[in-house]
């Protein structure tokens, strides 16, 4: 083997980081429409609902990203489940951002002032209409910044799916290495790549955070 | 459906499970020193009055914070071992681990360096305090105090992210947990078993914090808010 | 440090001083002098420049043009050494500024531990000293927020008085408090005055700078308008101090 980095070699790591796209948008969608019942769960009316959204949270909050990868991948493989590297990764990450996301969804929509929640009351509306026309439009403002910083997060993340096999961008840098064994450059451009990926996100959240005026810190995993 | 689990047969190894975890609180521990030392460092750097420290921790800062720890930690480990360094993998893990969370504490502790009043200042410059006095006890401390919760969080993800040590085979927590699942073909029930184990340990930090907080600011203890 | 000549030099001395921010001058040749135990009150309407002139004397604000002496410092030249300067200049602002995090007795000892370097036991008895004088003594280990402004404001004044300054200085001290807690911060500057500390106070309280203040500077954009002993504030010579005197409140 050995020999230089070659259009080949490219080639493949640009579709490797096609497919971290492709499982960051699994990922994103999965988690946000789980997140998003996490989020109202957490505010739910009944208590079990609460509690058990909150245990949920909770334990995911308190355990690896790499540790739920594994046991969606060889866990469930060793009771008889067999599933997809993509597969499991995917369902990891859906599980992962669901808890992250839908906190972060929570504190949005609880920050919606108090003022607004007792006029929606006044008007009569029920309670998904008062989510649906008066909170939510305005939790949306409120969670964009945040959602828009943890989408970094959500990028980043997907690099443990090289860990079960799955060929991301970070795996696909792996078997660029074997064989040319540059591990130092090729992980050097590696980075590179996830930096161009996360920066202008980053850039971006930073720019809608100051927009509206409130100085919060992003709380990032890894 | 024949699925039998069988949790004794993996509980059986517990003393490797629990030389897994204190390396990873170890891992932890002084990751977050070192990280916490960095960090602030790195945020006051942000602050000077040099452009060239100024932009330089930027750099740093946003590049840590929009790259995969993983790639950090083979980049860290290849690129010792290519200018000749052999360390030892908790070495390399705890300098990528620290490298990491620095990038992180900085931007909390920048945030919280800015909302410190400029009266506050003004009065300690007023009682010709030094610049270094000023900065230890008009604006690190009570800043330390404000952003506290968020570099708890902080330091609690950098313990669960210390799991990714396992791949430069670090003898962490994760990695003890691969080698057993790998002997008892048992992965589903110790990869349950490191779960709970890894939240126990987030407990137990998130405990540790809280009681170094009541140590550390005495004002909230005092005055019963919250931390 | 210059020491005093045989005619006793002023205690702080402004001459011809000028200062921008921007195209705004706001201090347009000030020229003023206060003797040892000597009361000095800056009035003004806002944006005359007072504020500014008084965090001249401590250099919180850098003058374009003129001279500024404070106790022998030169304070207008670049290289003058402002930790010296502030340990002969307390200053005491509208906003308190007492630092949250430390109880009363911390604000107090910290700079006189950290800068003069007194010993612990020391500074516990300069802290109650002090706090004896503004009649705080039973506050001494409360925390700011658990203070009224007025209390806040004497913890403040206590804070500065434990650096044994050879001057004060007063930004507007009572503007942040609510009518019936300036009377007690009141009553302790004019217990510091009656006991011959040197003084400068820009104010808002005609009564209180006519009944304390052996001298007033009346501040016009940027210039000293009028001065003149605390007489002038019923008798003025220019119209403006009579307007302003006329629409500020002069009780007593």
């Amino acid at each position: 083997m050995g020999g230089h980095l070659n259009v080949n070699h490219l080639l493949f790591l640009g579709h490797g980081a096609l497919w971290t796209i492709g499982l960051s948008l699994i990922a994103l969608i999965g988690g946000g429409i789980a997140g998003f019942a996490i989020a109202l769960a957490r505010i739910s009316p009944h208590k079990s609902v609460r509690l058990l959204s909150a245990t949920y949270v909770q334990l995911i909050q308190g355990t690896p990203l790499l540790v739920i990868l594994f046991l969606g991948y060889f866990g469930l493989a060793a009771i008889g489940l067999k599933v997809s590297p993509l597969a499991a990764a995917g369902a990891s990450l859906t599980l992962y951002v669901a808890a992250y996301l839908g906190e972060i969804w929570r504190g949005s929509i609880q920050s919606v002032p108090k003022p607004q929640w007792e006029a929606a009351e006044g008007l009569a509306l029920s309670r998904t209409q008062r989510m649906m026309k008066v909170i939510l439009p305005q939790a949306i403002r409120i969670a964009t910044p945040p959602t828009v910083g943890f989408m970094v997060q959500i990028i980043k993340n997907t690099s443990l799916a090289s860990v079960v096999g799955f060929v991301e961008l970070m795996r696909s840098g792996q078997i660029v290495n074997n064989s040319l064994f540059e591990p130092f450059a090729i992980y050097a451009i590696i980075a590179v790549v996830y930096f161009a990926m996360c920066y202008p996100l980053s850039l971006l959240s930073q720019r809608l955070e100051r927009r509206m005026g409130r100085g919060m810190v992003n709380l990032a995993p890894a | 459906m024949g699925i039998e689990l069988d949790f004794p047969a993996v509980l059986e190894r517990w003393p490797n499970f629990l030389g897994g975890a204190v390396l990873t609180l170890e891992l932890a521990l002084f990751a977050t020193v070192l990280g916490a030392l960095l960090g602030t460092l790195a945020a006051v750097g942000r602050g000077t009055h040099s452009a060239l420290i100024a932009r330089a921790c930027k750099v740093y800062v946003e590049a840590i914070r929009n790259t995969p720890l993983l790639v950090q930690i083979f980049l860290v480990y290849f690129g010792l071992a290519s200018i000749g360094l052999k360390l030892s993998a908790f070495t390399v893990a705890v300098a990528a681990l620290t490298i990491n969370v620095g990038a992180y504490t900085a931007e909390i502790m920048r945030a919280g360096f800015e909302a410190i009043p400029r009266g506050q200042i003004e009065a300690a410059e007023g009682l010709a305090l030094s610049r270094v006095q000023i900065y230890w006890h008009i604006i690190l401390l009570p800043a330390v105090e404000r952003v506290y919760p968020a570099l708890t969080s902080q330091f609690v993800l950098l313990m669960l992210a210390s799991s990714i040590c396992s791949q430069i085979s670090a003898e962490e927590l994760t990695a003890v947990a691969n080698y057993i699942q790998s002997d008892t073909y048992r992965a589903f029930e110790t990869y349950i078993i490191v779960a709970v184990i890894y939240i126990i340990l987030s407990l137990v930090m998130r405990a540790g914090f809280w009681g170094l907080g009541l140590v550390l600011f005495p004002r909230r203890r005092r005055l019963g808010t919250a931390l | 440090m210059q020491q005093n000549a045989s005619p006793p030099a002023p205690i702080v001395s402004l001459r011809d001083v000028q200062k921008s921010f921007g195209s705004l001058r706001v201090l347009d040749g000030v020229s003023f002098a206060v003797e040892r135990g000597e009361v000095l009150a800056i009035i003004g309407r806002s944006g005359s420049g007072k504020s500014t002139a008084l965090r001249c004397i401590d250099r919180f604000e850098k003058v374009d043009r003129g001279e500024i002496v404070v106790c022998g410092h030169r304070v207008d030249l670049p290289n003058v050494d402002l930790r010296a300067l502030r340990q002969d200049v307390g200053i005491v602002f509208q906003s308190y500024n007492l630092f949250p995090h430390l109880t009363i007795e911390q604000n107090i000892t910290l700079a006189p531990r950290s800068v003069k370097r007194m010993a612990a036991s020391q500074t516990r008895e300069l802290a109650h000293k002090v706090l004896a004088q503004v009649g705080l003594e039973e506050k001494v280990h409360a925390y700011p927020e658990q203070l009224s402004g007025g209390q806040q404001q004497r913890a403040a004044i206590a804070r500065s008085l434990a650096m044994q300054p050879k001057v004060m200085l007063f930004d507007e001290v009572t503007s942040a408090l609510d009518p019936e807690l300036t009377g007690e911060v009141l009553k302790v500057i004019e217990q510091l005055a009656a006991d011959g500390m040197t003084m400068v106070m820009v104010t808002h309280e005609m009564g209180f700078a006519k009944s304390i203040a052996d001298r007033i500077v009346f501040m016009h954009r940027g210039k000293v308008h009028e001065t003149g002993p605390a007489s002038i504030l019923t008798s003025p010579k220019t119209p403006e101090l009579a307007q302003f005197v006329g629409t500020g409140n002069l009780k007593s």
